[in-house]
C-alpha cells in the first residue's frame, strides 16, 4: 500500500515537473491541465472534519484527485507529516520546540485559526475573567466562586484528557507553567465537556468554538466575548491554529491542495465550517 | 460389528479429539498472544520509568514524565469492591428468589428481564448513570460531592454485574440433590432454615464462582466507568469525616485511563498506557488464583454429609 502510495505520488510529481516545472500550484485552481493521483492527510482529529470538507471541494474542482484524510492526533500528525509517512500531516496546536528539533525540516502550514472559549453552566452568574483568574481556576488556585465575584459555590473544573490538541493548546494559552487541577472531572471528548459543564452546578470548561450551544453560557476573557470577530480584532486572546505539516516545500497534490486552501474560494469554507480565516 | 466399522469409528474418535484440542489450545494461544503483545509494547515503560516506581507513585502526568498509576489501582479496587458490596447480596437474592421460592410462572417473568440486563450494551447503562444517576448521586448534600464518582460508577458496575452472578448462582442452587431440602424439611427444619443452612451451603462453590466472574466483569469495564466516574487521577480519599464519604470520590480506573490517553499516546506515554494493561491483566490473573483456590478449599471442606 504505501509502495504503491509512494509511487503515485512520484508520478504524480515527475508528470507535474514535465509541464511546468515548479508551478504546480496552477493546476491546483482547477486549471485544465488536470493532476490525477492520491494523497493521505494524517493527524488532528480537530482539524479533520475541516479537512475532510476542503478535500471534497477540492476532488470536485480535480477529478483525478483523491485525498484520503484520517485522525490519530496532532502528535500523529506532526510525526507524519516530517517523516513522510503521510503526505501532510493535522495538528491543532502549535508544533512544538521539541518537534522541531527532532526534524528541522518540516513546514508548518496555517490553513485556519480556532478559538476556545471558557464557558460554565448557566446558572453561574459570572460573566467574565481575567486571563490570570482563568489560569488560577484551572490550575486549582481558586476553588470557589466567590473569589471572581460570584456567589459562594464551589468551582468544579471540567477538562479535556491529556494528550488531546484542545487541552494542550488550552494550557499553553491560558494555563502556562501552572498545571491543570489534578480534582478536574476529565471527560475524552468535547460533547461529553459540554454535557457534563452544562449539567454539573458550579462547573467550568474550554470548548472549541464549534462546540458552542445554548445549554452552556460563555464567559467573556479580560473583557471580550469568544466571538470571531474578537479574534479578528485581536481582543480574544484565546486561539490557535490549525496547522498542516509537511516536510519541507510541498509539491504535486500536496502543493496544490494547500494552495486551494488558503485562496479565497478554501479560506470561504473555513469560514462556513465556523472556524476562523487565517488573514 | 465389523472390525471394519470400528476402525471408522476409531477414526472419528481421534479426529474429534484432536478438534477439540485444537479449539481448547486456541484459547490458551490467544491469551498468550495477547499476554506477549502487551507486555512486548510495555517494555521501554518499565525500563525507563521502571515497574516499582510506577505502581507506588500517585502521580500521573504525562506531559511531565510522571506515570503512577497506583491511583488507578486504588480506583479500580474500590469501584469493584463497591459493586460487589451492592450488587452480590441482590443478585444472591434474585437466584434464591428463582430458584427455591418463586412460583414458575413469575420465575420465568423474572429470569427473562435478568438476562435482558446482560444483554443491554455498557454505553447505554453509562449513558444512563451519566443522566439519572449522576444528579441523584448529587442529591447528597455533602460538599465535594459533585455526582461523578465512586458510587455512581459502583451502582451502575452492581447492576451490569447481577444478570453474571445470578444466573451462576441460581443453577448452582438448582443442581443441589432436591433429597437434601426434602430430608431437612423432614427433620423439621422451614422452608427458609432448609435453604439457608442446607441448600446455599451445598451450592457455595458454585456461587464463589458466580462471584469471581462478577469480579472478572467489574475490573475490566470500561465505557460505562469512563462516562460515571470523573476520571481524575486523584488517590480516593473521604471528603468528609464519614469514612464512607470516600464512595463520593472521584477515581479513574485502569481500564479506563487506557480508553480515554491511548487515541493521542506516543512514546513513553504510549508505552505506560501499555503497562496499566500489563498491571490490569496481573491483577485478573491474581483474583482468578485466588478465587479459584477458595473455590477448592470450599470444595475440599464439602458438605456436611
Amino acid at each position: 500500500m504505501m509502495r504503491k502510495l509512494a509511487l503515485l505520488a512520484a508520478l504524480v510529481v515527475a508528470a507535474g515537473c514535465g509541464q511546468q516545472p515548479g508551478t504546480a500550484g496552477e493546476a491546483g485552481n482547477g486549471a485544465p491541465a488536470g493532476i490525477r493521483g492520491e494523497i493521505s492527510v494524517v493527524g488532528s482529529t480537530t482539524v479533520q472534519p475541516l479537512a475532510e470538507v476542503l478535500a471534497e471541494a477540492f476532488e470536485t474542482l480535480n477529478p483525478g484527485v483523491t485525498i484520503i484524510v484520517s485522525g490519530g492526533g496532532s502528535s500523529v500528525g506532526v510525526k507524519s507529516g516530517a517523516d513522510g509517512t503521510a503526505h501532510i500531516g493535522m495538528c491543532s496546536r502549535h508544533v512544538k520546540e521539541s518537534e522541531f528539533q527532532e526534524s528541522p525540516n518540516i513546514m508548518v502550514h496555517t490553513v485556519a485559526n480556532d478559538g476556545i472559549a471558557i464557558v460554565v453552566e448557566p446558572s453561574v452568574p459570572v460573566d467574565g475573567l481575567t486571563l490570570l483568574q482563568c489560569r488560577d481556576i484551572f490550575s486549582g488556585v481558586i476553588t470557589n466562586w466567590n473569589e471572581v465575584g460570584g456567589p459562594a459555590m464551589p468551582i468544579i473544573v471540567v477538562s479535556r484528557e491529556e494528550g488531546s490538541g484542545t487541552r494542550g493548546a488550552f494550557e499553553e494559552l491560558v494555563l502556562g507553567d501552572a498545571l491543570m487541577a489534578e480534582s478536574a472531572i476529565l471527560q475524552p471528548s468535547n460533547g461529553a465537556v459540554r454535557t457534563t459543564c452544562s449539567t454539573t452546578p458550579g462547573a467550568v470548561a474550554y470548548l472549541s468554538f464549534g462546540y458552542l450551544d445554548s445549554s452552556v453560557k460563555t464567559v467573556a476573557v479580560d473583557g471580550a466575548l469568544p466571538t470571531p470577530e474578537n479574534v479578528a480584532a485581536g481582543t480574544y486572546p484565546v486561539y490557535r491554529p490549525l496547522n498542516m505539516i509537511t516536510d519541507g516545500q510541498p509539491g504535486g497534490i500536496a502543493g496544490a491542495w494547500l494552495e486551494f486552501i488558503l485562496s479565497d474560494e478554501g479560506q470561504a469554507i473555513v469560514v462556513a465550517e465556523h472556524y476562523l480565516p487565517v488573514n | 460389528m465389523t472390525p471394519d466399522s470400528a476402525r471408522g469409528k476409531n477414526r472419528v474418535e481421534s479426529v474429534m479429539r484432536a478438534l477439540l484440542m485444537v479449539a481448547a489450545l486456541s484459547s490458551v494461544a490467544i491469551v498468550l498472544l495477547i499476554g506477549v503483545f502487551t507486555l512486548k509494547e510495555a517494555i521501554p515503560a518499565f525500563q525507563g520509568i521502571g515497574p516499582l516506581s510506577m505502581l507506588t507513585e500517585k502521580v500521573w502526568r504525562p506531559g511531565q514524565e510522571s506515570f503512577g498509576i497506583l491511583a488507578m489501582i486504588a480506583g479500580s479496587g474500590l469501584v469493584t469492591l463497591g459493586s460487589i458490596l451492592i450488587g452480590v447480596p441482590l443478585a444472591l437474592g434474585c437466584a434464591v428468589f428463582l430458584a427455591e421460592v418463586a412460583p414458575r410462572w413469575i420465575a420465568n417473568i423474572v429470569r427473562p428481564s435478568v438476562e435482558l440486563l446482560a444483554g443491554i450494551p455498557s454505553v447505554v447503562y453509562g449513558l444512563f448513570g451519566m443522566v439519572v444517576l449522576v444528579p441523584a448521586v448529587r442529591g447528597i448534600d455533602v460538599p465535594g460531592n459533585v455526582g461523578f464518582g465512586l458510587l455512581t460508577a459502583s451502582m451502575v458496575l452492581a447492576v451490569m454485574i447481577l444478570p453474571t452472578i445470578a444466573s451462576v448462582t441460581e443453577t448452582a442452587l438448582r443442581s443441589v440433590p432436591r433429597s437434601y431440602y426434602n430430608g431437612s424439611l423432614a427433620l423439621g427444619a422451614t422452608r427458609w432454615e432448609s435453604i439457608r443452612r442446607v441448600n446455599i451451603p451445598a451450592a457455595r462453590s458454585g456461587i464463589l464462582s458466580a462471584v469471581v466472574l462478577g469480579l472478572g466483569r467489574a475490573l475490566g469495564e470500561t465505557i460505562a466507568m469512563i462516562m460515571v466516574i470523573g476520571n481524575s487521577v486523584i488517590m480516593p480519599k473521604a471528603i468528609t469525616s464519614n469514612p464512607l464519604s470516600i464512595f463520593l470520590s472521584r477515581a479513574r480506573t485502569l481500564t479506563g485511563n487506557i480508553a480515554v490517553e491511548i487515541n493521542y499516546a506516543t512514546g513513553l506515554h504510549e508505552s505506560a498506557l501499555f503497562a496499566t494493561g500489563v498491571v490490569l491483566f496481573l491483577l485478573i490473573m491474581i483474583v482468578n488464583t485466588t478465587a479459584r483456590g477458595l473455590i477448592k478449599a470450599s470444595m475440599a471442606g464439602g458438605v456436611a454429609r
